[in-house]
């Protein structure tokens, strides 16, 4: 009883004091900025200082253990699972998108929210205790036992059909945390985007290369502490200076008011409509162009041609011939290309010419109609997201890792509780910089804009970040003259709060954190189902145990090379692809999860015809309604999108698993036993 | 402990506690369904009740359905402790007796 006591002790004063060291290392580089240390070396200290620490955790942590290196010897106590988990769980995208996204869409954006932390219901009740009381290493170890009627009864084809299910899942997503790693580090340290990749990579490796789940979840605790502190400090500060209460959780429900005041203010502005008429002509113009196409393209080119010549016959100033030829040169190549660029500048201006919608208006819609579809697909988004939480196999492997059922069920509770501490700030967040964007941008001068503009402007010249141009020239900044991404709104807070620069830093700390702590989780899911269910289980079962774990450890250093390679490439169809894992992992892995628990009737020709029918449905319906994978939107059923086919996948899996069961003979005695076991108290 | 009317009782009191965790499991779940479901189907139609300076729907979706959903792992993993330890209780009962 004690030996644990010591344990949880011991841990809680590492992290206390580690806690304690990373405030003095804000606190003294604060200091030092203030004494005038440049701000690209605040950038570099914050990268080498969390690296090297994630770096010395994961070397104090190495073993050659299989329980160690797979479980982490499973003695996690629940509260530091918890924590690790959801380290393990705020990915890049909860860090740096999530609150961008609550800024533009506002309610509907709020279906991740509820989807991410709902799922975690679904983990708790259904699905944790009963792994953790199986005990073995894998999600597919799980399923395999369960449905183990197959070939010499090791349930081979259920497993090797997880496995894939496992990588297709987790890689798509390693891909995204990686990608980000290397967008955080060039931005704020200046150094190339592959060059931040490959830093990225050998600091994921020198923590899960070692130590595997030992050295991943004590490196986890660590990045969310670091999580934790760089989202709330801009949050309380903006909270403090907008609503005079430290709590931003609590104070924007007095904000969110003036908002909605600001924005009907905004709303019936009339150099606002001004702006947003400008849009509508332009979207009418391009609409005009693309129904007269291909006409229309040689027209324009030629129009450019004589623009660019009369220029340079009457002398004009060399900057307008530079522009002019420019445009010529960024002219579409041909009228197909011209069809596809100019449709998405139609779009883009129609949008921009919208009304505002109100920041905490469910479902805006023209009419009842399309406002349905809009709450339709926010419930079957909260349905995919839910069930994918509770089917992604980096977070379930996390509840093989405590010392008994009760603590894994108390480590879910953790781990909610402590994604919630960041979860309920990232809509407050939204609402704060919101409102300061709206009340103190809009309406400056364009003399007088805020550096943090131009600077943000300027980090990606193809695709701006925030883009602020006075479409109507009354040299006033409009809100409709603004567009900002989605991705830049949390990395830019400290600047746009007016916080010092140690705080950019730390935040761009936060992000490299929680990008950093889903990676480790994601390559030892990929690289343990390799290498414990497709090596170990099926190639070579009388591997010894240290043979094992290297191979374990070269197939994670495999995996993460290529992980990094394709992140390099900027795949913008794979980082796309990141919602839909959701949706495939909840289709493929969820009902056969939950029915090997809750039916004792569900064989292994059921969960393989599941499996594969949930996958196929899902993957079906994504190619024919996603633009991105060459469908269209006219095919959807009932307007649902493309991230949501889950909620057709998972039917059919549970359908299809449920059928083939009665249709074939009754699971084995042992798959039986099995479940008893799992079910029973311990 | 091997007759067999002892494996029998044992079998029943496991049979029972199973019966408890699926109860609580689907009261659970149901309260899960409906904070979601009803937070979002009715958004439009609750949006003029206000709590603490929030329109309701927006409260809900923001923090009150996670707030919830934290509340049913708590309950879930408290009351689960009794049930095992009632589990045990009875078992150690049974088994001292002669």
């Amino acid at each position: 009883m004690s030996a644990p006591r010591t344990f949880f002790a011991r841990l809680s004063r590492y992290y206390l004091l580690f806690s304690a060291g990373f405030a003095l290392f804000l606190l003294a580089l604060s200091v030092l900025e203030q004494e005038g240390m440049p701000r690209s070396w605040i950038g570099y200290l914050f990268m080498i200082a969390t690296i090297t620490l994630y770096a010395t955790i994961g070397v104090i942590s190495r073993t050659s253990n299989v329980t160690e290196y797979y479980v982490a010897g499973r003695r996690v106590p629940a509260m530091f699972n918890g924590m690790a988990t959801a380290a393990d769980w705020i990915s890049a995208a909860s860090f740096i998108s999530l609150a961008g996204g609550l800024y533009l869409n506002g309610f509907d954006g709020l279906a991740f929210i509820m989807g991410w932390t709902g799922g975690y219901c679904l983990v708790a009740l259904l699905i944790a205790p009963y792994l953790r009381k199986f005990g073995q290493y894998t999600i597919p170890d799980f399923l395999a036992a369960r449905y183990g009627s197959g070939a010499e009864g090791r349930g081979a084809p259920v497993r090797v059909v997880a496995v894939a299910a496992t990588i297709i899942v987790s890689f798509t997503y390693v891909v995204a945390q990686i990608y980000a790693v290397g967008l955080i580090a060039s931005r704020f340290t200046g150094v190339d985007f592959s060059v931040g990749i490959f830093l990225g990579l050998a600091s994921i490796l020198v923590c899960s290369f070692l130590g595997g789940m030992r050295a991943i979840t004590w490196t986890q605790v660590a990045q969310y502490i670091i999580i934790l502190v760089a989202f709330l400090i801009p949050a309380m500060w903006l909270s403090v200076k907008h609503a005079d209460n430290p709590v931003p959780q609590l104070a924007y429900g007095k904000v969110l008011p003036q908002l909605s005041a600001r924005e009907h203010v905004l709303e019936n502005d009339p150099k606002e409509q001004e702006v947003r008429d400008i849009f509508q002509q332009r979207a009418k113009n391009y609409q005009a162009r693309l129904e007269r196409l291909p006409e229309s393209w040689e027209q324009g080119r030629l129009a450019a041609q004589r623009q660019l010549d009369e220029l340079r016959l009457k002398n004009a100033p060399l900057l307008d011939i530079r522009n002019a030829e420019r445009y010529l040169l960024a002219y579409p190549k041909n009228a197909d290309e011209a069809r596809v660029l100019w449709q998405a500048a139609q779009a883009m201006n129609q949008k921009r010419s919208e009304p505002i919608t109100p920041h905490a208006q469910p479902f805006p819609a023209p009419d009842r109609e399309q406002s349905d579809i809009k709450r339709n697909n926010f419930l079957a988004l909260v349905f995919c997201m839910m069930l994918g939480t509770a089917a992604l196999p980096h977070i379930l492997m996390r509840s093989y890792t405590t010392p008994s059922v009760h603590e894994t069920r108390v480590s879910v509770f953790w781990t909610l509780f402590f994604i919630l501490l960041i979860y309920l700030t990232i809509p407050a967040l939204a609402v704060l910089v919101k409102y300061d964007i709206y009340s103190a941008l809009v309406g400056t001068q364009y003399a007088n804009l805020p550096t943090w503009v131009s600077y943000w402007a300027n980090v990606d010249k193809l695709n701006p970040l925030i883009s602020i141009v006075d479409v109507n020239r009354d040299g006033i900044v409009q809100l409709a003259e603004i567009a900002i991404d989605a991705d830049v709104l949390v990395l830019a807070t400290p600047e746009i709060a007016g916080l010092p620069y140690v705080i950019s830093g730390l935040v761009a700390a936060g992000g490299l954190a929680a990008a950093l702590s889903t990676a480790d989780g994601l390559l030892l899911a990929i690289s343990n189902a390799l290498s414990h269910d497709i090596y170990y289980k099926v190639v070579d079962p009388t591997a010894s145990t240290r043979k094992r774990v290297t191979i374990s450890k070269l197939l994670l250093l495999a995996v993460a090379f290529i992980a990094a390679y394709a992140a390099s490439q900027k795949p913008a169809d794979i980082l796309s692809l990141v919602g839909v894992a959701f949706s495939l992992a909840a289709s493929t892995l969820f009902p056969v999860l939950v029915l090997g628990v809750f039916w004792k009737r569900a064989n292994h020709y059921g969960a393989l015809a599941g499996m594969l029918t949930g996958f196929g449905v899902c993957l079906y319906y994504m190619m024919h309604t996603s633009s991105m994978l060459g469908g269209s939107a006219a095919e959807q059923w009932f307007h649902i999108a493309p991230i949501s086919a889950g909620i057709f996948g998972v039917p059919a899996g549970l359908a299809a698993t449920v059928l083939v069961s009665w249709l074939t003979p009754k699971p084995s005695r042992r798959s039986t036993g099995l479940v008893e076991h799992i079910r029973a108290p311990e | 402990m091997d007759k067999p009317t002892d494996r029998a009782a044992l079998q029943a009191r496991r049979a029972a506690h199973w019966r408890k965790t699926q109860r609580l499991t689907v009261i659970l779940l149901a309260i899960w369904l409906l904070t979601g479901f009803l937070t979002v189907f009715y958004a439009r139609e609750l949006l003029h009740l206000n709590v603490f300076g929030w329109p309701l729907p927006f409260y809900m979706a923001a923090q009150g359905a996670s707030l919830v959903y934290l509340a049913i792992i708590g309950v879930y993993a408290w009351s689960m402790r009794r049930l095992d330890r009632a589990f045990h209780e009875a078992q150690q009962a049974a088994e001292e007796q002669p």
